[in-house]
């Protein structure tokens, strides 16, 4: 009987048709306003996540290359990510420039991986391309794979002297992070502005 | 049986409240309390006007710059702001390059690990560092200051009451005790090795004053460095290490705010629209009066009928 | 869900009676918050700030997840580490106002919540146990409010988890090895901050639990209203959507911006400037106190100043336990049949009073102690007592309640600023709408 009753005051209603309007209009517009609180609400509980000042602050790392030796290599840390830091020896720089670019599987040159005249300095990410395992042969006697530059355990992934890929199941070169000589002995990873 | 025992429990818990009352009235009396001298001579502080009061206030910049000098001259000396970072100056409008500089020339060095030997050694500091404290840890620093220890400044206008106003009305506030004050109350007099202050809560505080002559800091803008501007410029200074989001906090309080209030007219006017036929079907001629609603049903038995 | 004129759930999407045959979660939803609830038409806004308290609760919950992801519960790292929230992490600042100021307000909603079930008998059966897991949600949300008071690792956490450790210290002989045991050390330390982070992440999800059962319970009898009178037929309820979804969702967005101007202009108006000092052991702060929140409670534990049979500090203790538990048994202390304090005269001038009471309470718990101070709690404390015990049941057997209105209905015709009114004075309409009842 509610029902009835309800029908009968419903067709009395739509009888004012411009009342329905306006009254469906203050509906979606405050149904709507609601929608739009509730996304920009969400918003800062999504932006916390992204790192914060202090992480972004330690954008850059500061390196002293005086005591590397030719052939030999360092492992430091840039944005908590270990850097392999490697002073290539003549032999190894000749090994990499021997490589035709079309037997590569991500052609790039030594050159294009060093800076100008400091191609004895590769400096890359320690972090496979693969699945992010750290490769060995950066450190002494580590295994340094079968064409002497990284291998990493975890796949088999095996790169060259120039840090590019050659056997294994990893797609990419080793990344070359961004990075500058501040002086002939020191080099800056990261981008040129530190915060 | 509830009621007869909550009876008794309500009169035996009130009754001790009574019994303590009475105590406490006779005992007042019969030997009243003396009033403290931290009490009569304590003086609260004048509210001191800054850029960044007030639901739309901002940082003055200028003044910030010339309140961390103060910091950087004066207070550094002591205190510590262990939670600010040298990248943080960037909100005072410092650039990139000064704000290296600040740090690399900073007069304590950052401690840190000689990477060959392994010892503790130290640094220069650099931006993403926070302020090095003057002193390794706090029993050098109440090895230094007489057994006192100078707080971190980086929240002391959010942890003292008064805030902003009560560092000013404090670095200004030093006085000499008058005679008259002294034989009033004798036990306000200012203990060797403390200076007499009365906006401090104990009177006597550790601190020795520590902005003392006109032009004791040369600002870089060729603002006047007297007493009064730099205690203001190092509390606006103070106010921001403290909370250093507070313009973005009152941009977006603005926002939401008026988000907030159109969405409660809107709301407001849907629910008085969703709500008008419910308040018209309960009126004496609404269709839910039972009169109306037997009409209703009849004419639809009718409709039945006919269809 | 109790009246028979209520709608039944009918899924008109397809999907949705796919969904209702398989888990008929909408149709919970439908019963509990939607269409399918018929609700007194008669409520005011005073009956607002029940939904308002689950807002805050949600508030708190989202907004605290995130906190936790931040937050490190170490006695070394638990100041900076907040404080690394406030300036690095972005938006850190807003979600840790929100966090704390969240608290404040869910407890001011939440307080307006329990006066108005004074106020209209909502303890009264047939909804006593609704009143009772109402109290046990106000008792956790307490533990859990002075719980994460004390993560922060300032001077007021630091002091507050010791002196609440402390009360249970005041019970003869079992006291301090229970205090021990609770702190996990003789002080507060890192033992007690893991185990309060832990529980204050917590507590708040049983919240949400006995909210659920707090909702139920009172979804059998149905809601009351201003009039405490019974619904009696259709026309004395409103599906509450979408006519109390629309009146709360209004308020909601008019009372979330008052908590947006304390928030974003006043974030720490309702703190205390000492929880920026970071804890230390060694120095107790000047001037003690705990959240506002707890000020009336604080003001009757600090009455007792008097060993009289058992020691001052204990009648303190049991007095602050007894103030809470003996909201319990209310529902038996005030037998009046009367529900609603509208049409009770003298309850009605004692329910003024004990609101004044506890303001004034409030107001000696959160203020340094003066012998005036004292002796004015010691009063206020005692009122509240025989206010509850003594009082309540004398009046609830001497008093003449005003003639209520014959229906829901019957009072709305009055007209609307009538509504709570009491019917003393026949209104004009009341005649017709009697006759109409009948």
């Amino acid at each position: 009987m509610a029902t009835e009753a309800q029908s009968a005051a419903g067709s009395q209603d739509t009888a004012t048709e411009g009342g329905v309007r306006r009254r469906d209009f203050l509906n979606v517009a405050a149904v709507s306003f609601a929608g739009v609180g509730a996304v920009a609400a969400v918003a800062p509980l999504l932006v916390q996540m992204a790192p914060p000042a202090d992480v972004l602050a330690l954008a850059t790392t500061e390196v002293d290359i005086s005591k590397i030796q030719p052939g030999q290599a360092i492992k430091t840390s840039w944005r908590k990510q270990p850097v392999f830091i490697r002073n290539l020896t003549p032999a190894e720089i000749k090994a990499a420039n021997a490589v035709p670019l079309s037997e590569l599987r991500d052609p790039q040159s030594l050159a294009d991986r060093t800076k100008p005249g400091k191609a004895n300095w590769l400096i890359t990410l320690g972090v496979c391309t693969h699945l992010g395992c750290v490769p060995l042969g950066a450190g002494e006697g580590e295994n340094r794979g079968p064409y002497g530059g990284y291998f990493c355990p975890c796949h088999g992934s095996a790169y060259d002297t120039a840090a590019r890929i050659r056997s294994g199941p990893a797609p990419l070169n080793l990344q070359v992070p961004e990075y500058s000589f501040i002086s002939p002995t020191t080099v800056q990873i990261g981008g040129g502005k530190g915060k | 049986m509830v009621r007869v025992i909550g009876f008794l429990v309500g009169l035996v818990f009130a009754g001790v409240l009574l019994i303590s009352l009475v105590v406490g009235v006779s005992n007042y009396f019969s030997n009243p309390p003396e009033e403290l001298a931290a009490e009569a001579l304590h003086q609260h502080p004048q509210h001191l006007r800054l850029s960044s009061d007030g639901p739309f206030g901002k940082f003055d910049k200028a003044q910030l710059q010339r309140g961390f000098q103060v910091y950087k001259e004066v207070c550094s000396a002591c205190h510590s702001l262990s939670l600010v970072s040298f990248r943080d100056l960037h909100a005072l409008g410092y650039e990139e390059p000064e704000i290296k500089a600040i740090a690399d020339q900073w007069q304590v060095q950052v401690p840190s690990i000689n990477p060959e030997t392994g010892e503790a050694s130290s640094r220069k500091a650099v931006p993403s560092d926070r302020f090095p404290s003057p002193y390794a840890n706090e029993i050098a620093a109440r090895a230094a200051n007489n057994n006192a220890l100078p707080p971190d400044l980086s929240l002391i206008t959010k942890s003292r009451e008064g805030g902003a106003s009560y560092v000013h009305a404090l670095l200004t506030g030093y006085r000499n005790q008058s005679p008259e004050l002294l034989k009033e109350h004798p036990d306000a007099k200012t203990p060797p090795g403390l200076h007499y202050n009365p906006w401090f809560a104990n009177l006597n505080i550790a601190m020795p004053p520590p902005l003392t002559a006109e032009g004791q800091v040369t600002f870089a803008d060729g603002t006047k460095g007297t007493v009064d501007q730099m205690a203001t410029d190092v509390a606006a200074f103070l106010v921001w290490t403290a909370e250093p989001k507070l313009e973005s906090r009152h941009a977006a309080g603005l926002a939401v705010v008026v988000f907030l209030l159109i969405a409660s007219i809107l709301g407001y006017l849907a629910y008085r629209q969703i709500w008008y036929e419910a308040k018209r079907k309960v009126r004496v001629t609404g269709p839910l009066e039972p009169k109306n609603q037997a009409k209703s049903r009849s004419a639809k038995a009718k409709q039945g009928v006919a269809g | 869900m109790s009246f028979s004129w209520a709608k039944a759930y009918e899924p008109k999407h397809p999907f949705m009676r796919w969904m209702d045959e398989r888990l008929p979660l909408p149709r919970l939803v439908y019963g509990a918050i939607g269409g399918g609830y018929p609700v007194p038409r008669n409520l005011n806004y005073w009956w607002n700030f029940g939904v308002l308290a689950g807002i805050f609760l949600t508030i708190q919950i989202v907004t605290g997840i995130v906190l936790a992801m931040w937050y490190f519960a170490s006695a070394d790292h638990a100041f900076t580490s907040v404080e690394h929230i406030m300036r690095d992490v972005n938006a850190g600042w807003l979600i840790r106002y929100a966090h704390m100021n969240g608290a404040s307000f869910f407890f001011i909603v939440t307080y307006i919540h329990i006066f108005r079930g004074l106020f209209y008998g909502s303890y009264k059966a047939p909804r006593e146990l609704v009143w009772m897991l109402g109290l046990v949600i106000y008792l956790l949300m307490m533990a859990t409010a002075f719980m994460g008071y004390v993560l922060p690792w300032g001077q007021m956490s630091y002091w507050g988890a010791q002196v609440i450790t402390g009360f249970f210290s005041a019970f003869p002989l079992v006291g301090e090895p229970i205090r021990v045991w609770l702190l996990g050390g003789y002080a507060p330390d890192q033992a007690a901050l893991s185990r309060f982070f832990s529980l204050h992440y917590l507590l708040p999800f049983v919240i949400a639990a006995v909210v659920v059962l707090h909702i139920w319970a009172l979804h059998i009898p149905g809601s009351g209203n201003p009039t405490g009178v019974d619904v009696k037929d259709e026309r004395d309820t409103l599906p509450f959507h979408p006519f109390y979804t629309a009146k709360d969702g209004w308020f909601a967005a008019a009372f979330l911006g008052l908590y947006a101007i304390v928030t974003y202009y006043a974030p720490n108006y309702l703190g205390h400037p000492d929880n920026y000092i970071p804890a230390n052991p060694l120095a107790t702060p000047a001037h003690i106190v705990p959240e506002w929140y707890f000020w009336p409670f604080y003001a009757i534990l600090r009455s007792f100043t008097v060993d009289f049979i058992f020691p001052a500090k204990l009648w303190g203790v049991l007095a602050m336990f007894l103030s809470i538990l003996l909201l319990f048994f209310l529902p038996w202390l005030d037998k009046s049949p009367v529900r609603s304090g509208s049409y009770r005269p003298v309850f009605k001038r004692f329910f003024w009073l004990l609101v004044a009471d506890v303001v004034i309470l409030g107001y000696i718990g959160g203020a340094p102690i003066s012998p005036a101070r004292v002796a004015i709690g010691q009063i206020a404390a005692a009122y509240y007592f025989l206010h509850f015990l003594v009082i309540l049941p004398l009046v609830s057997r001497f008093e003449t309640p005003l003639p209520l209105p014959a229906s829901i209905t019957d009072s709305v015709l009055h007209g609307e600023k009538a509504e709570a009114a009491p019917a003393g004075q026949k209104p004009r309409h009341g005649s017709v709408a009697t006759a109409a009842a009948e």
